[in-house]
């Protein structure tokens, strides 16, 4: 990908709030990233298309999902300095709480960096970071570099 | 585009409306196709463009028309993994929510019966491939007291090929009628 290539040949670290910018569907949800430290922290803003249970109401599980996975990619690219988007291989969300219509934030950590393939987990939370709304654990392919 | 899938009988033209949903026809099927459709009225997947095509009880089939604000590489134009595991989430709870009786078909159920997703672990085979829809069949396997299990197949072709595969489980949460 292009905005991974230019960074990794000019030494510089990836921009990952413009990689949010150039990604459709996350633009499509309304995430910004930001960095704090060497952790990519995602920000999603409440909006009523991302609601799933329109009576609560609560955010869609699949919103939840894709955010703990681009949560998890963004920080794989971080920290492998990866040039090609990570592919799922595979995961599993774990759903702790309802997703209230407010702002959600999302981290992961990487459990384990092998050569080809990334075990990641990730935390979703909205007003309180040591309550996790929803969990991800899953592994995600390093393309050939 | 001729592509395959699961020949099953109902269609119906248009989006179903629950409030224009008159008297229970002679095809439960179709009622419940129609009313679910209503229920794909879900916020969250009419922005993506996803629809219920078909249901039965327990059962349901949902289709993702190719869209470029789901893409997710934008240099190959392959949809973001997030936009499959939406569906795939979706085709489960409409399957145990159908399954449950939750959904629509029975009053009672609907009243004191819920249902929350505990996990929902999510396999991807291959990448799903652009400009071409992605369906996912979901199914209610199994209903026991508490614990509701479902599976659910993303495909394109063929459903022998899967894009991706998804097991969900769900817990079942009494509600006192009118709470």
């Amino acid at each position: 990908m292009e905005l991974l290539a230019k960074a990794a040949r000019e030494g510089q670290p990836v921009d990952v709030a413009a990689l949010m910018a150039v990604v459709p569907y996350c633009a499509f949800l309304g995430v910004k990233a930001s960095l704090r430290g060497e952790e990519v922290v995602l920000e999603m803003p409440f909006d009523p298309k991302l609601v799933g249970n329109p009576i609560i109401p609560a955010l869609h599980g699949g919103v939840i999902g894709s955010l703990l996975e681009t949560a998890a990619i963004v920080q794989a690219i971080w920290s492998t300095r990866a040039v090609k988007i990570p592919k799922p291989v595979d995961f599993t969300v774990d759903y702790l709480r309802t997703g209230r219509a407010v702002t959600t934030y999302a981290k992961a950590r990487l459990a384990r960096q092998g050569r080809r393939v990334v075990n990641v987990h990730a935390e979703l939370w909205q007003e309180d970071e040591a309550r996790p709304i929803a969990t991800l654990r899953g592994h995600f392919l390093l393309a050939g570099q | 585009m001729g592509l395959a899938r699961p020949v099953s009988s109902v269609e119906i033209d248009g989006y179903g409306d629950a409030a224009k949903v008159g008297p229970m026809s002679d095809n439960p099927d179709l009622d419940l196709t129609t009313l679910m459709r209503s229920r794909a009225g879900t916020a969250f997947i009419l922005a993506m463009g996803g629809e219920i095509v078909e249901a039965s009880a327990g059962k349901v089939l949902m289709r993702l028309p190719y869209s470029r604000k789901l893409i997710g590489n934008p240099d190959t134009g392959v949809l973001h993994g997030g936009a499959i595991t939406a569906m795939l989430d979706h085709a489960c709870g409409m399957a145990v929510g159908s399954g449950l009786g939750v959904i629509i078909t029975e009053a009672q159920a609907r009243q004191t019966t819920s249902y929350a997703t505990l996990d929902l672990r999510v396999d991807y085979m291959k990448a799903a491939r652009p400009n071409a829809d992605v369906w996912v069949a979901g199914e209610c396997v199994k209903i026991t007291r508490q614990i509701v299990f479902a599976r659910a197949r993303a495909y394109q072709e063929s459903v022998d090929e899967p894009v991706a595969m998804a097991t969900g489980t769900f817990i079942t949460t009494e509600t006192r009628p009118g709470s």
